[in-house]
């Protein structure tokens, strides 16, 4: 495992060689990045490694590849590191990579994608934080059609069993009253529950 | 766009101005109504499905954000005033223009065609529509200076990189009324966003770099026009020197010498007020 993912690591900081993975070759995809285009509707398949969006993404310094490193790894059919790779989660989409990339590559858009691939392939989520905040903002549209930003907080501290951290945020918050007590609901909630069952994956 | 056509417009407040950043709500619309508009909030909006939909499911980020474009009247611009939402808009109505799937999809869900031509307009695209308002330079903002601070506002997909963006809008209309603009390393760096929930270790260096990057530019303040920079902003930072963050409709509120009122200013958690009476911006 270990030597695997340096191995990744290699391969997306650009060098090219053959991935040397004993066994673990057969974990190779060749699929794969067929299977993102698609779902992403994305042609990243055109990235020069450039890496001009890790130049400019304010998370490079917390992702283990960087936008540039997961489009190589998808290319080499790398699965398992880039779905387990905390990088798809850091991603908030602010776009600074695609606006900075000379192939016009909307690499939030690819993000997106991988996000829903790991969920539905249940892999081991890196940054399981970062998606129960996601699950938790998701239940509160559902429940109210809005978002109800206390609930929110509380319920994904629940979650987390983690009682204390912000907790003088927060109270600042309610003192200011940046926080309400009561949801706002749009009138029948119902018809915007349904959007999530109903949704065609 | 001319400024005849603007009279009545479809607003979309979205959910942190209905909630937490009430006061950028409420300069907002004292603006506008200043400047001759009458907004009609969109009866019944919902969430525009925030970063969460997108981020793990873009069906539903795509049908709440129909939804809302549904429930629009047709033949008058929706105004959206927060910067994330009219992204998550304005990329549904794009894919309903390139897709007649998933506008017949559309059709089926919502009852009606959609409106292709729909104007989604942001705050910006109003002042600039607008301009100074006619109104002579003036120096009602006291030679305030502040860093303009449009984190990625500014920034679109490859797909939406045809539509207007507002380089220096910020700097332009408020010089006008006598603030100083300062150039400054940060204007359009991420706040961050909703990692400041889950991954505040990895925010918090972030805004307090940028909080640097403004004192050390010689600012007195930070002037957002969203209100998740401005609550990012406000909460991680943990640096002792912090400056305040105002709302870009809160400084024009000033400069146009509308009555501001005394609970916008109290709901900042960087209390804005020593400065502004400083400035002899409020008594
Ligand atoms: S900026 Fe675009 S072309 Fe350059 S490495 Fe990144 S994705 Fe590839
Ligand atoms: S959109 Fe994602 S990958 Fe691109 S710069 Fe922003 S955080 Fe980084």
């Amino acid at each position: 495992m270990q030597a695997s993912r340096s191995t990744a690591m290699i391969l997306a900081a650009g060098e090219i060689s053959l991935p040397n993975r004993g066994n673990d070759m057969l974990e190779i995809d060749t699929s794969f990045c067929d299977t993102v285009v698609q779902r992403s509707g994305e042609e990243f398949r055109r990235c020069l490694q450039c890496m001009s969006c890790a130049g400019g993404c304010p998370f490079s310094h917390a992702m283990t590849y960087r936008p540039n490193g997961v489009i190589r790894l998808i290319q080499y059919g790398f699965v398992r590191e880039v779905l387990e790779s905390p990088d798809i989660w850091l991603c908030v989409g602010c776009n600074t990579c695609s606006i900075a990339c000379p192939m016009a590559i909307d690499i939030p858009g690819m993000m997106d994608a991988l996000r829903e691939i790991a969920i539905e392939n249940k892999v081991k989520i890196n940054e399981s934080a970062i998606l129960s905040f996601h699950q938790e903002v998701l239940n509160s549209i559902q429940r109210y059609g809005r978002t109800h930003k206390l609930e929110i907080m509380m319920r994904y501290k629940l979650r987390r069993r983690d009682f204390f951290t912000d907790m003088d945020v927060g109270l600042k918050m309610m003192a200011k009253r940046k926080l309400d007590l009561m949801p706002s609901k749009i009138a029948d909630p119902k018809v915007v529950a349904k959007l999530f069952s109903e949704a065609e994956k | 766009m001319k400024t005849q056509t603007l009279e009545n417009i479809s607003y979309f407040p979205g959910c942190s101005l209905a909630t937490s950043a009430k006061e950028n709500n409420q300069s907002l619309k004292k603006v506008c109504a200043h400047m001759g508009m009458r907004l009609q909030e969109l009866n019944d909006w919902n969430c525009c499905g925030s970063s969460s939909a997108h981020s793990i499911r873009s069906d539903v980020a795509f049908h709440l954000a129909c939804r809302n474009l549904s429930l629009a009247p047709k033949g008058r611009p929706l105004l959206v005033a927060c910067p994330s939402c009219i992204l998550r808009l304005k990329s549904a109505h794009h894919r309903l223009k390139e897709d007649p799937a998933a506008c017949e999809e559309y059709e089926r869900r919502w009852g009606r065609e959609p409106d292709l031509d729909l104007q989604i307009i942001h705050f910006f695209e109003l002042m600039k529509a607008n301009g100074h308002l006619g109104s002579a330079p003036s120096e009602a903002l006291q030679g305030l200076k502040f860093a303009p601070y449009y984190g990625c506002m500014l920034a679109y997909p490859p797909q939406l990189r045809h539509e207007n963006r507002y380089y220096g809008l910020m700097e332009n209309l408020l010089s006008h009324f006598g603030a100083e603009s300062l150039i400054w390393d940060y204007a359009s760096r991420c706040c961050g966003t909703f990692l400041s929930v889950a991954r505040p270790d990895v925010v918090t260096p972030m805004v307090n770099q940028i909080m640097q990057g403004a004192i050390n530019a010689g600012a007195e303040c930070l002037v957002t026009a969203c209100a998740m920079c401005h609550l990012n902003l406000e909460i991680r930072c943990n640096l002792k020197e912090k400056l305040p963050i105002f709302h870009f409709s809160e400084l024009l509120t000033l400069a146009y010498g509308l009555p501001l009122k005394k609970n916008w200013l109290t709901k900042h958690l960087v209390d804005p007020l020593p400065l502004l009476k400083q400035r002899r911006l409020v008594a």
